[in-house]
């Protein structure tokens, strides 16, 4: 016998034909999946307009070709070598930056900020934007600074003010909108104060021990190739203990930070969109479960199995197809209203344009998915038999032995692990991803089954009439429960796990702000002025809650091993950055509050060589371990040492905390600064307090963490709304999946219900059935979905945030009446057609 | 006159609680072209699972069927639904329209399935003959059970079948309704010579036919011939 042709045209057609009264139905099908592909396409589109973005605005983001950087101070070699540097280029600037004190002269106001004394014509690539726009240029010639635009509001500040800065005063040049490279929140947490750098001898600031940052620009002659010239000079680099930037280098930098951010975003969109497919896989279910008699009897006609099994793929893909260009337009439009959110957090200005990129990604993605999750009930169409025409029989072949069965399982295993690989780092976090899912799946499936047989074995027969009645529905043929258990468990399990870990995210980053907790830092004390600033401290009537000595150092030898000979050695045994790291080191004789013991032994008085005490996540870091000898280099004096102890640290606590702390006896009388903390009780008090000790020690800086606290609780309230909103779209298709399953399983009870109410039973009885059926299924589902969420959210909270998982425990318990109620709901409001219409009616639409 | 179906030692078994439930057991005989035949029997005596594997809808536990010349046991489910596109018409007791399909497509797919094109016009001439071209648009929800019948009967013919098997084609239509279709059937074997096998209860039906099987307990008590 010949093959027989596909007839691909015709199969198209059946699949049009056999659609147009299913319309309401596929659009059910579609529905649950629109929401995961606009939030997905919204994401894709963002993050293809920054990747536009950062390509076009590179060069704006550094302000030069190259830019050579380091954190201490340079010495003559180093000059050296950045001088001639200058050789190759047509334009050069330098900046020296670091945080100081400001205090406008007018208000009295002080604040802490970024001073960026600068030479030369930085930036070469676009501009630093200044109100007057000529101030920009003109400062640089004048005793002027910018003073940053956040800054000039809070102080009311006008152009022409003065300020003073260490001991000079400026006049205000302009207002600074935005400099190269800065976001929105950059500047409120330090906001820039341009300055000329020539000025700087004389304010005094730059001595010896501050935090300075030394940064050399170029712009370099056009036709140089500075990539090729980079990598010509790293060991020159190296040598001088100096970074580099290229326009190259920091698109790259930024970019990956910023795919970082959109990749966590994608993969809470891709949670909604699974939870979307677990939405199609069901609806698929049941329409094909609907279709097998229609099968059966175009089987009787002479289809052949393959061409039933295109037919309904051809339409499963055409709507899924549709589904998918509906999300990918919601997408968009939400693409354009999500950068509100993110402007602050961004170095440029986003052009928010249409991404076709996005959208072409986000339609293939939804046919994809539609079709991969409805393949495992429409592969069940190649089994139909013929002989259903004649009997309806339930010995269809199990499709569970089916071989294909298996490869479909395998298949969408295999693109949630792709999928989720393109959105995760390394393997290892995807397969922990993945498997958690399908043993959700597995776990979810097993608690249908078990719930089934259960209620089978232990009927409890001497309930009344509608209890059992209820019950019953739940393992009579053509139950919804597995489907419906599935899904509404599977979502129930991402809306609990949402909430988790938001809450977790949000309890980690908020700091306590509690009655007698520390809100005042003072550092960069000098020795000279402690006594002075500790007396006026007490004298405005604030606590002395910590008085620390700083002492700069850096670590010269490891074991005998110095950086040149580590560098060198092939198995290099220590990190460089160990000996590069400028150290903040204290000296005292007992541990503080914040701190723990974890290994060896507390040294607090040093008796002849001293034993110091590392954090352990600095010992772990630098590769340094008890015993260990260290040679430190303390501003030019060897002072050996050796690892006595490692300790525990509790970052999240206001006050300072220390890498390596010494014994006493070794250091006390090395060249040192103080910082003193203490608790202002209001914003006035801490105003004043500022403007004394700033007008008398203009090199001291402030830090009022109240302030920065307000600025950290912006920032969260904004991460937190981005958050939810990628929440918001997992909820709403949970609840879509939640409306459709019920609204798909109405189909095969509505029959049922209109028989009940034919042989007598009253609207009320009916009603009652339908309700308690879908509120066991409701709370079977929701119990397991929370049950699931709670054990994978401890392992979470455990081994991923490393925190204590203290659910809240009446979010839980009002997320399982929520979902058993909106299930019962739904069910109810779904079948109300069969309650209030005639039944026959009923009867006769669906003969 | 040449054998167009052909029936040998065909038995049918079902698994039940662990025994076998012999629903068919051992039935001889064969069909001539273009004779009509009936089989009756009561209920549950077997004529539907006889029939359903005459149509190559099932496959026999043991034995053979051999329709125009083919053996149905050695061909797999898509080669017997080739054979049944080409050669076989099937009308259901319960019609079994496809219901998303209007009546003037249910004609045309069995056309339609044989690659065939412009299939509207003779599917139209084939619901005239049952007498409801003008109900082509409908869909099978807006017809009488015995409007449904006829359209089904319009498809059975559509792939001009050699052989036709009708599971009480006339059990769901009043009596006058009935014998409408039952003109139509044996019209149809007239004219275009098929071969008609029909099962009934209805005794005077069975009496119209050249043959009668009468079957019990799965087996052949009396034929006819
Ligand atoms: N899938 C099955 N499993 C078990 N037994 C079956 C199955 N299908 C049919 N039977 C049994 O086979 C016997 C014959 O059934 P069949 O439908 O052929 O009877 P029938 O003669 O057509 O009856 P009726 O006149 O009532 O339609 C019946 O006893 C039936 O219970
Ligand atoms: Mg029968």
């Amino acid at each position: 016998m010949e093959n027989k042709p596909l007839n691909i045209s015709w199969l198209f057609l059946m699949a049009w034909r056999d659609s147009r009264k299913n319309k309401a139905r596929l659009f059910l099908f579609i529905s649950s999946m629109i929401l995961g592909i606009a939030a997905l396409v919204a994401i894709y589109g963002i993050g293809d307009n920054l990747t536009k973005d950062i390509d076009r605005q590179a060069a704006t983001l550094i302000g030069a070709d190259l830019d050579v950087r380091t954190n201490k101070s340079p010495d003559s070699a180093a000059r050296k070598f950045t001088d001639s540097l200058r050789k190759q280029a047509d334009a050069y600037s330098e900046e020296q930056s670091f945080p100081s004190m400001i205090l406008f002269m007018k208000g009295g106001g002080t604040r802490l900020v970024q001073i960026r004394a600068l030479s030369g014509n930085f930036p070469f690539y676009g501009d630093i934007e200044t109100t007057p726009k000529s101030a920009a240029k003109t400062f640089r010639d004048k005793h002027d600074v910018l003073v940053d635009k956040t800054l000039m509001l809070q102080y009311q500040a006008n152009v022409g003010d003065s300020v003073q800065i260490g001991k000079v005063n400026f006049r205000i040049a302009g207002i600074l909108n935005q400099a190269p490279g800065q976001t929105g929140f950059s500047s409120t947490i330090a906001p820039s104060v341009f300055m000329p750098l020539r000025y700087l001898k004389a304010t005094n600031l730059a001595q010896k021990g501050s935090r300075i940052n030394y940064n050399f620009y170029y712009k370099l002659k056009p036709q140089t190739d500075v990539d090729a010239m980079v990598t010509r000079l790293t060991p020159a680099f190296e040598r001088h203990d100096l970074d580099q930037d290229t326009i190259k280098s920091k698109k790259e930098s930024t970019g990956r930070s910023f795919s970082d951010v959109t990749k966590f975003l994608s993969l809470v969109g891709f949670i909604a969109l699974l939870l979307g497919c677990i939405g199609v896989a069901s609806a698929v279910h049941i329409y094909v479960k609907e279709k097998m008699q229609s099968i059966a009897i175009l089987r009787c006609m002479g289809l052949s199995s393959k061409q039933a099994f295109l037919i309904f793929l051809i339409q499963i893909t055409i709507i899924g197809f549709i589904g998918a260009v509906a999300g990918a337009a919601l997408g968009s439009i939400i693409q354009q209203v999500l950068p509100i959110v993110f402007k602050d957090f961004l170095p440029l200005e986003l052009q928010v344009t249409i991404s076709w990129k996005a959208i072409g990604q986000g339609i293939l993605l939804g046919v994809i998915i539609s079709i991969l999750f409805s393949l495992l009930p429409l592969i069940s169409i190649r089994k139909v038999s013929p002989l259903n025409t004649i009997r309806v029989s339930d010995h269809t072949e199990s499709t569970s032995k089916d071989p294909w069965r298996w490869f479909v399982y395998l298949l969408i295993f295999g693109f949630i692990t792709c999928f989720a690989r393109l959105q995760l780092e390394g393997w290892r976090q995807t397969l922990v991803f993945s498997i958690s899912l399908v043993i959700g799946f597995i776990v979810l499936y097993g608690v249908a089954a078990a719930s089934v047989w259960l209620i089978r074995k232990f009927f409890p027969s001497s309930w009344s009439y509608i209890w059992r009645q209820g019950l019953s529905n739940l393992y009579r043929p053509n139950n919804q429960t597995t489907i419906l258990v599935l899904s509404i468990g599977l979502g129930t399990t991402f809306i609990c796990t949402l909430f988790f870990v938001q809450s977790i995210l949000m309890d980690r980053i908020t700091l306590s702000t509690s009655e007698n907790q520390p809100n005042m830092v003072i550092f960069d004390i000098q020795s000279k002025q402690r006594a002075a600033i500790t007396e006026l401290t007490k004298s405005e009537g604030l606590p002395l809650i910590q008085e620390v000595p700083i002492v700069t150092m850096r670590l010269q030898e490891i074991n005998g091993v110095n950086a040149m000979e580590n560098k060198n050695d092939s198995i290099r045994k220590y990190s460089n950055r160990a000996y590069n790291r400028e150290l903040r080191v204290t000296f005292r004789d007992s541990l503080t509050s914040s701190e723990r013991l974890i290994e060896g032994k507390w040294q607090g008085q040093a008796q002849d060589t001293a034993h110091i005490s590392l954090e352990q996540g600095y010992a772990k870091s630098a590769h340094l371990s008890i015993g260990d000898r260290l040679v430190f280099n303390v501003q030019g004096v060897m002072v050996p040492a050796i690892v006595g102890s490692i300790r525990e640290v509790d970052w999240n606590r206001v006050q300072t905390n220390f890498r390596l702390v010494f014994p006493k006896g070794v250091i006390d009388d090395a060249p040192q600064f103080h910082v003193l903390v203490t608790r202002v009780p209001n914003a006035a008090a801490s105003a004043a307090f500022q403007q004394k000790v700033v007008s008398t020690y203009p090199n001291v800086s402030i830090i009022d963490l109240a302030l920065i606290l307000n600025v950290l609780d912006e920032i969260l309230n904004k991460i937190g709304f981005v958050i939810r909103f990628m929440a918001s779209f997992s909820i709403i298709t949970g609840l879509i999946v939640l409306i459709s399953s019920v609204l798909i399983s109405k189909y095969q009870r509505m029959q049922e219900s209109v028989l009940l109410r034919t042989i007598g039973a009253s609207s009320l009885q009916v009603f009652m059935i339908t309700a308690l059926e879908y509120f066991f299924l409701g709370s079977i589902a929701a119990f397991t979905g929370i049950v699931l969420a709670l054990i994978g959210n401890w392992g979470l909270a455990k081994f991923s945030f490393e925190v204590p998982f203290s659910p809240d425990w009446l979010t839980v318990v009002s997320i399982f009446f929520s979902i058993s109620l909106l299930t019962t709901l739904i069910g109810v409001l779904n079948s109300r057609s069969a309650l209030n219409r005639p039944p026959l009616e009923i009867l006769r639409k669906n003969a | 006159m040449t054998e167009i179906l052909s029936v040998r030692n065909l038995s049918k078994t079902y698994p039940a609680q662990g025994k076998t439930l012999s629903v068919l057991n051992d039935i001889n005989f064969e069909i001539q072209q273009g004779s009509t035949v009936s089989i009756v029997g009561p209920s549950g005596s077997g004529k539907t699972t006889l029939l359903g594997l005459c149509a190559g809808l099932d496959r026999a536990s043991s034995g053979s069927v051999v329709l125009n010349g083919i053996k149905l046991d050695e061909l797999n489910e898509d080669e017997r639904a080739r054979v049944r596109n080409q050669h076989v018409g099937f009308i259901f007791q319960n019609f079994q329209l496809l219901p998303t399909l209007t009546a003037l497509e249910n004609v045309m797919v069995p056309l339609e399935l044989r690659g065939e094109r412009n299939v509207k016009a003779s599917a139209l001439t084939l619901l005239e003959k049952v007498g409801l071209a003008a109900r082509g648009h409908h869909y099978p929800s807006q017809l009488s059970g015995g409007e449904q019948q006829r359209v089904s009967l319009a498809r059975a013919f559509s792939n001009s079948p050699k052989i036709l098997f009708a599971d009480e084609p006339t059990g769901n239509l009043d009596t006058e309704t009935g014998q409408k279709v039952e003109k139509l059937l044996f019209e149809l074997n007239r004219d275009a010579g098929t071969t008609l096998i029909l099962v009934t209860h209805d005794l005077e039906l069975a009496s119209k036919t050249n043959r009668i099987i009468r079957l019990k307990g799965g087996a052949i008590l009396n034929d006819s011939l």
